[in-house]
């Protein structure tokens, strides 16, 4: 176990250095630089910014020295806030990205999972084709189109809920945040979840336990289910690429202070060093809740062997 | 005379019931089912309109009328009324679907292209060159996508082209997958080692023998991933790194519409319907093909 853990990471670091590599070079091939602005700088002045943040060596040698830097874990600088370095500000806004990711997948796997038990136990009649249904929907409708009809309806109509805005986390501030971004999920997870406990509610051990005369709620709970949820276990890594990007259109209808919103605006700013952060730190994730993911595979199913 | 004609009739109609091939049995599950069939005619109205559609409008998409801002649907001529410029909303949703649905097709094809060479060579070759090339798909997977496209959106500017590009090269990993799988399965198969016992090439085995026979969940995968990929593009364009003004996409539109909803939520609406109609219709004839060619999951 702990050798396959440690071959894994071994694996992740050319991974991650192919990210910084790609993202380092696509970022430097982008027209204009951090430093322009509504008024043109004098070129001594210019000089001299790029001299502070070391942008006047040649391009390489900007790359090995970010390199070397990043493995010490110090990302830099940001170029367009000057006082704060590329940590603060993935410090201080990873907050509001953290919470709703965590939220809106915990909500959309408990949702999900009941839905689709629910669908494969009633398979092919009414509550099965109305979950099914709306699971489709939940695949076909995107975030970018519910979050601002809910937006328009319950916020702004109806003045239930605040239609943006942080407000330190307030819960309801909260909710439609949540709703939008677990919506498709529960859609995902809700089809996983059905065809995974059809499947495992025609195998042998099941029907075993129906012959010993279990009840049928015990045999759902205890055998099948555990079972069943294991292709949810691989979903986890998709999933979190999925909230990811939908943090992105989240944080701008929503107007939230968090890092999907800042990466866009880095971009669009040249901010190299802000950008080249939230790429590593993202990356970094992914692949650590997929390594994350295989492990749980292996606990909960002992037919696999990591080796 | 009577019974040798009726005699005749019975052996015609026997040498009429022709054995069905399994693309038949496919193609008769796939009308068989309502909502596929129901996708496929509503995809085709929609495809038709945004063909034919800004070409019998009135209006030019980009036709700017400072007289004419904000009216609500059906005012003066404008059936789905029209934007702050006093542009036509039917016509640049048309256009806008247009575009589109062009990109959706582009560049899923540009993804299978790719996919299909990638998984075929991998599988078909085997040994260090297919973990070589499976381990490069993995790397890619676990990269940050989404992030990768809105650099290279960011670096190059918004051309069409490159969004073709940029989502197609995206897409392509799936489906090497699901190819170098089927092509595994393929490999061993009698008539592949017919093909090479007598003496065809690999390259001429993989396009003659392999490829065709892969098309099954090829094409099931096609379904899905232009659904996918015009997804991608509206979400790029509503971030503002897709198409830009005056060009329209669904995703520019609906953005447009996000903006101004408490002033005109028809601008919102109707694109969204368009969006949603377009993504259901693609998802229900991706389910339906599965269903029908793969039945095993009925």
């Amino acid at each position: 176990m702990l050798r396959y853990i440690g071959r894994r990471l071994l694996v992740a670091i050319p991974t991650l250095f192919l990210v910084i590599t790609a993202a380092f070079f696509m970022m430097r091939a982008a027209p204009g630089s951090p430093f322009d602005g509504d008024r043109k700088l004098l070129p001594e002045i210019e000089a001299n910014v790029l001299a502070q943040y070391g942008m006047n060596k040649p391009v390489g040698q900007q790359y090995v020295d970010y390199l070397v830097r990043a493995a010490q874990g110090d990302l830099g600088p940001s170029l367009k806030y000057r006082d704060k370095t590329v940590l603060d500000i993935l410090k201080e806004n990873y907050r509001p990205s953290l919470t709703l990711g965590v939220l809106a997948i915990a909500i959309a796997s408990v949702i999900g999972v009941s839905l689709g038990v629910l669908a494969a136990l009633r398979q092919n009649r009414f509550t099965d084709n109305a979950v099914m249904t709306v699971a489709i929907l939940g695949v076909c409708i995107p975030t970018f189109v519910t979050a601002p009809l809910l937006v328009l309806g319950i916020a702004s109509k109806l003045g239930w809920l605040p239609t943006a805005g942080w407000n330190d986390g307030a819960l309801p501030n909260l909710i439609l945040p949540i709703v939008v971004l677990a919506l498709p999920q529960i859609a995902i997870i809700s089809r996983l979840t059905r065809a995974g406990m059809i499947e495992v509610l025609h195998s042998n051990y099941v029907r075993t336990a129906r012959a010993k005369g279990l009840p049928e709620g015990l045999i759902v709970r205890k055998h099948a289910l555990r079972a069943a949820i294991l292709p949810l276990v691989s979903y986890l890594g998709p999933a979190c690429a999925g909230l990811i990007t939908g943090s992105l259109v989240v944080e701008r209808i929503f107007n939230l202070p968090g890092l999907g919103k800042f990466f866009v605006i880095s971009a669009l700013q040249r901010d190299y060093t802000v950008v080249m952060g939230m790429v590593i730190f993202y990356a970094g994730l992914i692949l650590v809740l997929n390594l994350v993911a295989d492990l749980l595979y292996a606990v909960l199913d002992p037919r696999v062997r990591l080796a | 005379m009577i019974l040798a004609s009726e005699r005749a009739d019975t052996l015609n109609r026997a040498v009429s019931v022709r054995g069905r091939s399994l693309w038949e049995d496919a193609r008769r599950r796939l009308f068989r089912n309502r909502a596929a069939v129901t996708g496929m005619v509503v995809l085709g109205l929609l495809v038709l309109a945004a063909i034919v559609g800004p070409w019998l409008s009135p209006f030019a998409y980009d036709q700017v009328d400072k007289a004419d801002v904000w009216l609500p649907p059906l005012a003066q001529g404008h059936l789905m009324g029209s934007d702050a410029l006093g542009r036509d909303l039917l016509t640049r949703l048309l256009v806008g679907l247009r575009v589109s649905l062009a990109i959706g097709f582009v560049a899923t094809f540009v993804s299978l292209v790719i996919g299909v060479a990638w998984g075929a060579v991998a599988g078909y070759v085997g040994g260090k060159l297919d973990e070589a090339m499976m381990r490069f798909v993995d790397v890619l997977y676990s990269l940050p996508f989404i992030f990768f496209v809105i650099l290279l959106m960011v670096t190059f500017g918004s051309n069409i082209v490159l969004i073709f590009v940029a989502i197609g090269a995206v897409e392509w990993l799936t489906m090497s997958r699901i190819v170098r799988g089927q092509t595994l399965t393929l490999k061993n198969k009698e008539f592949v080692e017919a093909a090479r016992a007598s003496g065809l090439g690999r390259g001429a085995i993989i396009a003659r023998h392999i490829v065709p026979n892969l098309l099954g969940p090829v094409v099931v995968y096609v379904t899905l991933t232009i659904p996918a990929v015009i997804l991608a593009e509206s979400f790029l364009s509503f971030l503002g790194l897709g198409v830009q003004p005056p060009m329209a996409s669904l995703g520019a539109l609906i953005a447009g519409g996000a903006s101004d909803m408490e002033l005109a939520p028809w601008l919102l609406i109707f694109p969204s319907l368009v969006m949603v109609a377009t993504l259901m219709c693609f998802n229900f004839i991706g389910d339906g093909l599965r269903d029908a060619i793969d039945p095993k999951d009925r």
